[in-house]
């Protein structure tokens, strides 16, 4: 069950980020997350309904849908957070539903969660909390974790803040603080629950352009969840629709944009300016004005 | 009408069965991380910190004043019947068998009990007690079993110096205000208070560390997500830790009579 972490920045040390990515393609052919008919009730209410999803490996697959439809749940699903009533959910083909929870922390280390709120700890600084994993979790000594951390901080441009606390930080910097706590374990995995949210268009853009970088350069599969429209086709590989609890359509970035499921179509056409949805245009880090 | 009545008093029973069980559960479960490595003794150190260290200031001042009371009250009641000279065994044997232990215990219900509620309510709205999960820290060991091990530790502590200062209290206002002899006060309790009053005391304390701690943590790490849910947590964590340590101090003192 045990699968050794990549290190991120051991990864960065072999090479480039051409290694990464040659890796991450070379296992792309089987999806690390698969989803089998899982069904949840919250609250009396229906919200899963049988959702199947492939995640492929090494790519940023991004789940769209209505606001309180449910795509937050669905990604805690995949790590565990929440158990579905019926279903599986199968990480590298096991069934994380069946597990107790210290086989379930063990899958967890490939996972790490940027979460909508960045949810860093109150009660330490900025450093603390991305050192938090690796003192937990490894037996690193402490100026190996300090030199980690503070790469970390450089990688998402935060470089000097390390003694501020949260309550302290702007909401993209409690962004770039989550992610850089994200990235520190060098997970194979990374979720991130609707990552823009509350952020100005500017900032919402920059944090994006972060995610993208830091998925190129480290390779890991990122699913995301999120309704910017159009800012998401840009930084996806994969696109989902979650609609009335099941995903309704699943493809590449710009194969979605030309969907033909008419519920899709609505939903896409209300946020993007024309030109961006018909252009078909990547927009990756620093290709936009 | 009737129906409806024995079937809203049914879905009450069956809602209080439940939330008790959801209760021990949670005690065993934080009693059974408590006992496995690794052990967090920062995080017990930091929360004898908080709920003991901070407490002192209201613990010493509760006990002087109920001390301060006890002796007027004792004073006047006792002189009725020309017995001022037990005043000290009265105040002495009030404060150590059940004002120390149940005081000490409301006030670190209002002081940290409230507090610890709050954070890990908030831990949990702001999906902090969720990131512990996701890096596969169990929140039960690293949030909830430090806080319950310091409360029952520092219980104790705080239930002796409530009970010292108290008994002073009453030694400043009885002896040095109304006149009572200084070797009556103190000959009085030599004589009246035995060591089982003393670990009496001091078992009630440790019992209602239990009860305040567990109580607060349950009801902050399951409080429902919105501000509004938290402020009711928070006020039903502290009535039900008061209320609870209230009942609790009389199956014990009867147990202990």
């Amino acid at each position: 069950m045990k699968t050794p972490l990549i290190d991120p920045l051991q990864r960065g040390s072999n090479g480039s980020p051409e290694f990464a990515a040659t890796k991450a393609a070379g296992a792309a052919s089987t999806p690390v997350i698969r989803l089998r008919g899982v069904e949840k009730t919250l609250g009396g209410q229906p919200v899963l309904q049988g959702v199947n999803l492939d995640v492929p490996r090494g790519k940023v697959t991004t789940v769209i849908g209505k606001s309180g439809g449910g795509k937050s749940v669905l990604l805690k699903h995949m790590i565990g957070l929440l158990k579905p009533d019926r279903g599986q959910v199968l990480v590298d083909e096991v069934d994380i539903t069946r597990l107790g929870s210290h086989e379930l922390n063990e899958v967890r280390k490939k996972f790490a969660m940027l979460f909508q709120s960045a949810a860093l700890f109150d009660s330490l600084n900025v450093f603390e909390n991305v050192a938090f994993p690796l003192r937990e979790k490894t037996k690193m000594k402490e100026a190996e974790i300090e030199r980690k951390v503070l790469e970390m901080l450089e990688a998402v441009g935060l470089t000097g803040m390390g003694h501020k606390f949260p309550a302290e930080l702007s909401g993209g910097m409690r962004k770039r603080a989550g992610l850089a706590r994200a990235l520190v374990m060098g997970p194979e995995i990374i979720l991130f629950d609707e990552p823009t949210t509350g952020l100005d268009p500017l900032l919402a853009r920059t944090i994006n352009d972060l995610i993208v970088e830091t998925q190129r350069k480290f390779g890991f599969t990122a699913v995301m969840v999120s309704h910017e429209i159009p800012e998401i086709f840009g930084i996806s590989d994969y696109v989902a629709m979650l609609l009335d609890g099941v995903i309704v359509e699943m493809a590449p970035s710009e194969e979605f944009q030309r969907t033909r499921h008419p519920a899709v179509r609505e939903f896409i056409a209300v946020g993007p300016r024309p030109e961006v949805v018909t252009s078909g245009e990547s927009r990756r880090p620093g290709t936009h004005a | 009408m009737v129906a409806s009545a024995v079937a809203g008093f049914g879905r009450t029973t069956l809602g209080l069965v439940g939330e008790m069980g959801r209760m021990m559960v949670f005690l065993i479960s934080t009693v059974a991380w408590m006992v496995r490595p690794p052990f967090r003794f920062l995080q017990v150190l930091k929360q004898i910190h908080f709920i003991g260290v901070k407490s002192l200031f209201v613990i010493v001042l509760t006990g002087a004043f109920t001390g301060m009371v006890l002796g007027l009250q004792g004073y006047y009641s006792l002189r009725k019947f020309g017995a001022e000279g037990w005043l000290g065994s009265a105040v002495a044997l009030s404060i150590i068998r059940e004002l120390g232990p149940v005081l000490s215990a409301l006030m670190v219900t209002g002081r940290a009990g409230s507090a610890m509620t709050a954070e890990i309510g908030i831990m949990r709205i702001t999906e902090q007690i969720d990131a512990l999960d996701t890096m596969a820290v169990n929140p039960m060991q690293y949030l909830i079993a430090p806080k319950v091990l310091a409360s029952v530790l520092v219980m104790p502590m705080l239930c002796s110096i409530f009970d010292l200062i108290g008994i002073y209290g009453g030694y400043l206002v009885g002896v040095e205000l109304l006149g009572v002899s200084s070797g009556a006060y103190t000959s009085s309790m030599e004589s009246s208070v035995e060591w089982k009053d003393v670990y009496g005391g001091f078992l009630k304390a440790i019992s209602f560390g239990v009860i305040v701690s567990w109580v607060c943590t349950y009801k902050g790490y399951n409080t429902t997500m919105s501000a509004e849910g938290l402020g009711t947590a928070t006020t039903e964590a502290v009535v039900l830790s008061s209320v609870l340590i209230l009942i609790w101090d009389y199956f014990v003192t009867s147990v202990l009579m």
